[in-house]
């Protein structure tokens, strides 16, 4: 079979499986709607949270973006999976135990406060609706090149299919469909990483084939090759760094605590059971992520050693069929500014001997993983895999989004803000309405997307970090935090963020370098001082105006025990 | 009268669960920050001229090691909340 008849085989496969899970497992209640009436087991929740936290992002930019960067790709490795530690240690077994459907809930609560929730609400339905634009992108992207039909008619399948199965299933059938989608999404990222490191390497593990010798007999390690061919073609080397320490310390943190603070990833938690099934939850969502996230690196050297090695200096008019297909895209672009018929691959720095020499080739980093498989001449099957498997990803999360953006409207909004008479039946039916008034809006953004999505996406991150993270934590861990202390760190953290990211990405673009950025942060990190300045702040107002009610802070006592009450009595 | 007492013993009682807590907390996280921000950021270059199995030892914290012991740190996590939550009774059923 072709790879566009095992594609459509695959991905038929795959949707058929979501809507069958989804039919199985259809909310009946609210409770089943927003938390899956908190009866998922740990190891599902651990799986879901990692189809839920794994975006087309993940699957299909982050391996590309590492092996253009190098070792600064380190701060999506790092920022993307640390952010977990703070989850499992600082925020999830509390916010189990405290019980409700929503982090708005939570801040709306524990600093007894309306406008306290809606500042909650306004930044998660913004952080959500960025986010999933960037997914319904991804969607398209995937059915455009695999599929050969149009974005915008992949972007409406994607849509009809979320649609369905958030729409119907709520919470519950997200969950379950999360499940398998982490088991497509993992097996097509892991079968062509094998395939390849057994080809150069001979290792059968990426993570080891990653630092071992090439198999071509001449004993250099993959790596040292890469730096090699880096430096020959006038690029950095590749295990050397070119971003200042301070900013990749700043990247990092912002990310790790963002992914903390994201809404779709906290509220996951609080389907299980009990509070140490969250905390177990947690573990197994972080192992199940670190599988894809120490196999990414390795995929992107291994990307990086094979495009240089099929691409630089080969006559175009021997150029494999992929590098054809992918120029039909728009997204590898070959121009033959010397005539010689030969594809040269130069990078910037180049040495003096060789400073005339001109690059020819244009490759969009979103492009590596999808291709990979092509490139090292993987079976058709394996080909198609990965399109199943970069679906699963961006469809996974974006319902995981969807959720919370419904969640929002119908509970936080309606149900504690405006409509509060409201009964069970007619607030599930809210949250369906609003669920597909969200999915047609984040589709119309993936066929129609604005032109900074791409960036937008990276900031929520910056958002997240600088406006809820502190927010809970201190909430959790400072009794004394009151409201006036909490709604003004998180309006201070997000409005000098946003500030920063909307000079320095819309206002000024020409001054977005290291010259200009304060204490040499980059937009990517300036989260972290958003969250310091709101930490700082809501300290400081916290010690001039009143401690919060009796009522607060016997709710703070609550969420810290899992359970109150001694056995003896 | 006894039960007074029985409730102030539970009140100490849960505020050293909660100091315990935190000494926990504090101390994974501390390793947390080390492997991370110390040997993948601020000492990768000092890190760079050590070598083991094909890696500079920098580069391999910052894009293998951390992660590795990120998801150690969860699961030590796990072990010792548990013996806690059962040591000071506040387990769940």
């Amino acid at each position: 079979m072709g790879i566009q008849a095992w594609t459509y085989t695959l991905v038929f496969l795959s949707f058929a499986l979501y809507i069958g899970i989804a039919i199985w497992s259809r909310a009946r209640s609210t409770s089943d709607f927003y938390v899956a009436d908190k009866s998922v087991s740990p190891l599902a929740n651990g799986m879901a949270t990692a189809a839920d936290w794994m975006s087309a992002a993940s699957f299909i930019s982050m391996a590309g973006l590492i092996s253009f960067m190098g070792r600064d790709g380190s701060v999506y490795l790092m920022g993307w999976t640390g952010g977990y530690v703070l989850l499992a240690l600082l925020l999830a077994p509390y916010l189990r135990k405290f019980g409700k459907f929503t982090v708005p809930d939570f801040v709306g609560e524990r600093y007894y406060s309306q406008v306290a929730r809606l500042v909650a609400v306004v930044c998660a339905i913004f952080i959500s609706f960025t986010y999933v634009a960037g997914q319904m992108r991804g969607v398209g992207v995937v059915f455009s090149r695999f599929l050969e039909v149009d974005i915008t008619l992949g972007v409406i399948i994607g849509m009809a299919l979320v649609f369905f199965y958030a729409v119907l299933g709520g919470m519950k059938g997200i969950t379950y469909t999360q499940v398998a989608q982490y088991c497509i999404l993992i097996f097509a990222y892991m079968v062509p990483a094998i395939f390849i490191s057994i080809m150069l390497t001979d290792n059968v593990i990426p993570q080891l084939g990653f630092g071992s010798a090439l198999s071509d007999g001449s004993g250099v390690s993959l790596l040292d090759k890469l730096d090699q061919l880096n430096t020959d073609l006038g690029f950095n080397k590749y295990t050397d760094g070119s971003k200042s320490t301070i900013d990749v310390f700043f990247i990092t943190a912002a990310l790790m605590a963002g992914t903390a603070g994201l809404p779709h990833v906290i509220i996951r938690f609080f389907t299980v059971p009990k509070v140490s099934d969250a905390r177990l939850s947690a573990g197994y969502a972080l192992l199940f992520i670190a599988i894809l996230y120490t196999t990414a690196p390795a995929v992107a050297a291994f990307a990086r050693t094979n495009f240089i090695n099929t691409v630089h200096d080969q006559p175009y008019s021997e150029a494999p069929p992929w590098f054809k297909n992918w120029e039909k895209t728009g997204l590898l672009k070959w121009d033959d500014h010397n005539g010689d018929g030969r594809m040269q691959y130069y990078g910037k720095n180049r040495s003096d001997d060789n400073a005339a020499l001109v690059n020819e080739v244009v490759i969009d980093r979103d492009i590596i993983v999808l291709a990979n498989p092509e490139i090292a001449r993987l079976p058709n099957w394996v080909v198609a895999l990965v399109a199943a498997g970069g679906l699963a990803a961006a469809l996974s999360t974006a319902a995981g989004l969807l959720l919370v953006i419904s969640t929002s409207i119908s509970h936080d909004l309606l149900k504690s803000v405006f409509m509060p008479k409201i009964t069970e039946r007619q607030e599930l039916l809210y949250a369906r309405l609003a669920a597909g008034a969200a999915v047609l809006i984040a589709g119309y953004f993936g066929a129609h997307p604005p032109g900074f999505v791409a960036q937008v996406v990276a900031f929520a991150f910056g958002l997240a970090a600088s406006s809820f993270f502190p927010a809970i934590i201190l909430g959790i861990f400072y009794k004394r935090m009151n409201k006036e202390g909490a709604i003004s760190g998180m309006v201070t953290g997000i409005g000098f963020t946003a500030a920063y990211i909307i000079y320095f990405k819309f206002i000024n673009p020409a001054a977005n370098n290291s010259a200009h950025w304060l204490f040499g942060i980059s937009p990517e990190g300036i989260g972290t001082l958003g969250m310091l300045l709101n930490t700082a702040v809501a300290l400081t107002v916290a010690k001039f105006t009143a401690p919060p009610p009796a009522s607060v802070q016997r709710l703070i006592e609550h969420i810290r025990v899992p359970r109150m009450d001694s056995g003896a009595a | 009268m006894t039960e007074q007492n029985g409730q102030r013993e539970r009140n100490i009682a849960l505020r050293k669960y909660w100091r315990s807590n935190l000494a926990i907390v504090s101390f994974l996280l501390s390793i947390w920050f080390v492997v991370s921000y110390g040997f993948g950021i601020l000492l990768v270059d000092q890190l760079d001229h050590i070598r083991i199995a094909g890696f500079k030892l920098g580069f391999w914290f910052a894009q293998q090691g951390a992660i590795y012991v990120f998801v150690v740190l969860i699961f030590i996590y796990i072990g010792f909340m548990n013996r806690l939550d059962k040591k000071y009774d506040v387990h769940e059923e």
